[in-house]
């Protein structure tokens, strides 16, 4: 009984950040399990819906761009191009999106119990990464049905390209996800950008067209978007050696050399800008929700 | 009780403001800083002033008031989830306890995935829950319906379960808030026999109720807030008995 003697005096709701989400790793598991949980419920094909939803998605992209649109003329085996990036932006959208929204969704508990908070966003980016496997899984059946051939970078691109994502996905999520205690607004606004970020990215054109139009500098700048560099990611893994044509086309010049370390270093600013406004303000969240 | 246990809860004068009006959109925020700041975007008013209190090891103590007089805010300064304006709350070992029935509870998750998960955010880990399972369940006399969504449950069914759990988690601190009035009698006596008998193993305890003859069955201390000071602190049956002659008026 007096071994309490041994445990010091610490103030409570003083967390430290992220290390705590990985303190209380199993609690994050079981968050993230109900989630998923949650989502198949009452459902009689439950899980399988997972893969029939972007299998159809593709079937489509497949016949209506490649063969009625006749997309595949300028950019080889479209289908799997298209894919491959929409993939990924649906992961980075839902991830952002919930985690934005995980803060006030979960406000409930946020108000009563003492836990790190920071547990919800991570949560709702390894939600979304469960949800992009089944994807994933479809993406690389059409690469495979169209003579896709791994290579050992292709692979590391591939991993690289979605460990870019999450890392900025956790990032914003922790900024939104507690500027949306303060100003509802965040939500919104953050829906736009997303919205936008489809299209700010090569995911439906090819990055040689922006190349042309905008020439070295601002190409640079569109290059310095991390999104841009997961999705030319994607497709120097899944789609590079599907598309019959030129393999130097898939990727612009110096990507892993220098957009990678790019991406990744946007990505950490990011991820530590989260984690600062998010400590900053959630010593209010209890009172403020 | 002794002078010489250490103090698990120890609060130096905290005082906690709260903004009455809130502004949510940017808009409203901005008119306001183009008009040059004037007035104050939202009121305040002070929830806790200048609290201090010394909860020792063993201790089992009772928060009274009316209404609004900061009881619970008082709690969840102790548990960490609001920290203090001014002043400073220190605590020694796990807290944890039952801020409300089944805050934490999904409704359409079964009573057993409810228990993981509950027990997983008030601290326990992994292999706790499992050694403990069987107990939770049994505590809570919930038996077969331990598998069934918990939206299916009666109200008190939900609070057993809750308690349960949280008795289970086995913290150094214990807080409860307002909860004990949902069960049964034999529940309620059953709580009551398990409090003490971790009150007993070393445990500290902080309740808050407005059951008066419960809080002086409990609890051997009393302290009682009103509009957020400390008016009065001593053993519970005094504390109750002013409280009392008090409300008569
Ligand atoms: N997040 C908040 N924002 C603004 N005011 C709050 C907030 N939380 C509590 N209050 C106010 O603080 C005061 C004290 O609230 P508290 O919940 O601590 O009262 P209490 O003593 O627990 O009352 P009760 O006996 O009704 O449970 C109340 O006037 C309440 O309206
Ligand atoms: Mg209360």
């Amino acid at each position: 009984m007096t071994s309490l003697l041994d445990t010091p005096l610490v103030r409570p709701g003083i967390g430290q950040g992220l290390k705590d989400v990985f303190r209380r790793r199993y609690l994050l598991k079981l968050l993230v399990r109900k989630e998923i949980k949650l989502r198949y419920r009452g459902s009689v094909l439950g899980v399988i819906w997972s893969y029939v939803k972007p299998a159809i998605q593709f079937v489509v992209f497949y016949i209506a761009m490649g063969v009625f649109l006749g997309l595949n003329k300028n950019v080889g085996n479209y289908a799997v191009y298209l894919f491959s990036g929409i993939v990924l932006i649906n992961f980075f959208t839902e991830a952002l999106n919930n985690a934005a929204k995980s803060i006030v969704y979960n406000s409930g508990l946020i108000k009563k119990i003492f836990l790190p908070r920071e547990l919800f966003p991570v949560a709702s980016v390894f939600v979304s990464a469960a949800h992009f496997f089944p994807q994933l899984v479809v993406l690389l059946i059409g690469c495979l049905l169209t003579g896709w051939q791994p290579t050992p970078l292709g692979i590391f691109a591939g991993f690289a390209g979605f460990l870019v994502l999450a890392m900025l996905s956790v990032g914003l999520g922790l900024f939104f996800s507690s500027v949306n205690v303060y100003f509802r607004d965040s939500e919104n606004f953050v829906e736009m950008m997303l919205m936008v970020a489809t299209w700010v990215s090569p995911v439906m054109y090819q990055w040689t067209m922006v190349h042309e139009r905008l020439g070295d500098f601002w190409f640079a700048v569109y290059q310095s978007n991390p999104v841009t560099v997961g999705v030319e990611l994607f497709h120097y893994a899944f789609w590079s050696t599907t598309s019959g044509g030129d393999a130097a086309l898939a990727a612009p010049p110096q990507l892993f050399e220098l957009w990678l370390p790019v991406a990744l270093v946007v990505s950490a600013a990011v991820l530590a800008l989260g984690q600062f406004t998010f400590r900053k303000l959630e010593v209010k969240f209890a009172q403020e929700l | 009780m002794s002078e010489l246990s250490p103090i698990t809860v120890e609060i130096k004068g905290i005082s906690k403001q709260f903004v009455l009006r809130h502004t949510r959109s940017i808009k409203e925020a901005l008119i306001w800083f183009l008009k040059g700041r004037k007035g104050d975007l939202s009121a305040k008013f002070h929830a806790l002033r200048d609290v201090s209190l010394d909860i020792r090891q063993g201790e089992t103590v009772a928060l009274l008031g009316f209404n609004g007089s900061g009881k619970s805010t008082l709690l969840k300064h102790i548990s960490g989830v609001m920290t203090p304006d001014e002043g400073t709350v220190r605590t020694r070992g796990r807290v944890a306890g039952l801020i409300e029935v089944g805050a934490g509870f999904h409704p359409d998750l079964s009573g057993r995935d409810n228990v993981y998960l509950n027990a997983a955010i008030l601290g326990m880990s992994e292999t706790q829950i499992k050694e403990r399972f069987d107990s939770i369940v049994e505590f809570a006399e919930i038996g077969e319906f331990i598998d069934t969504e918990v939206r299916f449950y009666s109200s008190g069914m939900y609070l057993r379960l809750a308690f349960s759990v949280a008795v289970h988690s086995d913290p150094e601190v214990f807080l409860v808030d307002e909860i004990l009035a949902v069960g049964d009698e034999p529940f309620q006596k059953k709580c009551l026999d398990k409090i003490q008998e971790l009150v007993d193993a070393g445990q500290t305890l902080v309740v808050v109720s407005h059951d008066l003859d419960l809080v002086q069955r409990i609890c051997s201390r009393g302290v009682l807030l009103e509009h957020g000071r400390v008016l009065k602190d001593g053993p519970s049956h005094d504390v109750v008995e002013f409280l009392r002659s008090r409300t008569k008026g």
